[in-house]
């Protein structure tokens, strides 16, 4: 298999997850949450300012009724998203190169 | 284990903030000599595979789910600095765009699980690679323990914090924090093992960064190395 086939495959790989899996994931409070509730220090949690208006806040894609759908395009989007950020990111720093 | 707005004081949280900002820094002046060309795009292929994983919330023990971390597995595909900057990528999109974790506490969250988690346990695993027996067992090993020990460490930072901030004392925090993430720990292991095994079978080359995996040289990279 090419390097090139491989990474496309990988990154299918966790499109598919996210927009498949994650509406099945458990939504039961992760391991922070559940002692932060246990302990007594759950109700401090709250959002940013600039997080009143996340554009999907909560993996939960604006305009689609359908919540487990909401969620499996989020991640859809989530994900391509991030792979485009991280190479950037990763486009950029080597083209500091000198 | 993303911490929210609020459970930190700003103190704590500025204080967060300054090491990730200057380690995070150093990772990009890092990354212009360790990223070649190939790596470009394993580098947002990694952090894409991270952030998904991470929407996918397992259930653990009593009604609490966990999700894995990906830290270790960034760190045997990238190397440690490399897997610093892929964690801070995906925690400051989720925090950014998905409202998850924090903005106050990014720094603290990227300090958590890029810094202590990804940057830290990778170069044990690096360290771990030259001591142990060099063989497929022995990598497999190291990368079950990196896998279970980074989402430890980043448990006990995370405690640590709270604590700092006066928001629950470190003897109620950090016994409660590392009991349900060394459950949590179990499963990160077993599904990196399970994605590292994945790889080494089909392109094992990928492995070959900073003394983990085969030495490089060992695998040239047959085809498609644009």
């Amino acid at each position: 298999m090419s390097r090139r086939l491989f990474l496309a495959l990988a990154l299918a790989v966790a499109v598919a997850l996210a927009f498949a899996a994650s509406p099945y994931a458990s939504s039961s409070p992760d391991g922070l949450e559940r002692v932060a509730t246990d302990k007594g220090f759950v109700e401090r949690g709250k959002l940013h300012k600039a997080q009143h208006h996340s554009p999907i806040a909560n993996y939960a894609f604006p305009g689609i009724d359908d919540p487990r759908l909401a969620t499996g395009v989020a991640g859809f989007v989530g994900t391509l998203g991030v792979f485009a950020v991280g190479y950037g990111v990763a486009r950029a720093a080597r083209r500091t190169r000198t | 284990m993303h911490i929210p707005d609020g459970f930190l004081d700003p103190d704590a949280a500025a204080a967060a903030a300054v090491v990730s900002v200057g380690v995070v820094g150093y990772s990009l002046r890092r990354a212009e000599h360790e990223l070649d060309e190939r790596r470009v795009p394993l580098l947002g292929v990694t952090a894409a595979f991270v952030f998904a994983v991470q929407m996918l919330n397992f259930p653990v023990a009593g009604g609490t789910s966990g999700h894995l971390l990906g830290a270790a597995l960034a760190a045997i595909l990238l190397g440690p600095w490399l897997a610093c900057l892929v964690m801070t990528v995906v925690i400051t999109s989720q925090a950014f765009v998905f409202a998850d974790g924090g903005i106050s506490a990014l720094g603290a969250n990227v300090l958590n699980m890029g810094i202590v988690g990804a940057l830290g346990v990778g170069y044990l695993m690096v360290w771990a690679r030259h001591v142990l027996p060099r063989t497929r067992a022995g990598f497999l090993a190291i990368v079950a323990g990196g896998s279970w020990l980074a989402v430890m460490v980043g448990a006990t930072a995370t405690s640590l914090e709270l604590a700092l901030s006066g928001t629950v004392p470190l003897g109620t925090v950090l016994p409660a924090m590392l009991g349900v993430h060394a459950l949590i720990g179990i499963g990160e292991a077993v599904i990196t093992v399970a994605a590292v095994a994945a790889v080494m079978v089909s392109r094992p080359d990928l492995l070959t960064v900073r003394g983990l995996g085969r030495r490089a040289g060992a695998a040239p990279a047959v085809g498609g190395a644009a």
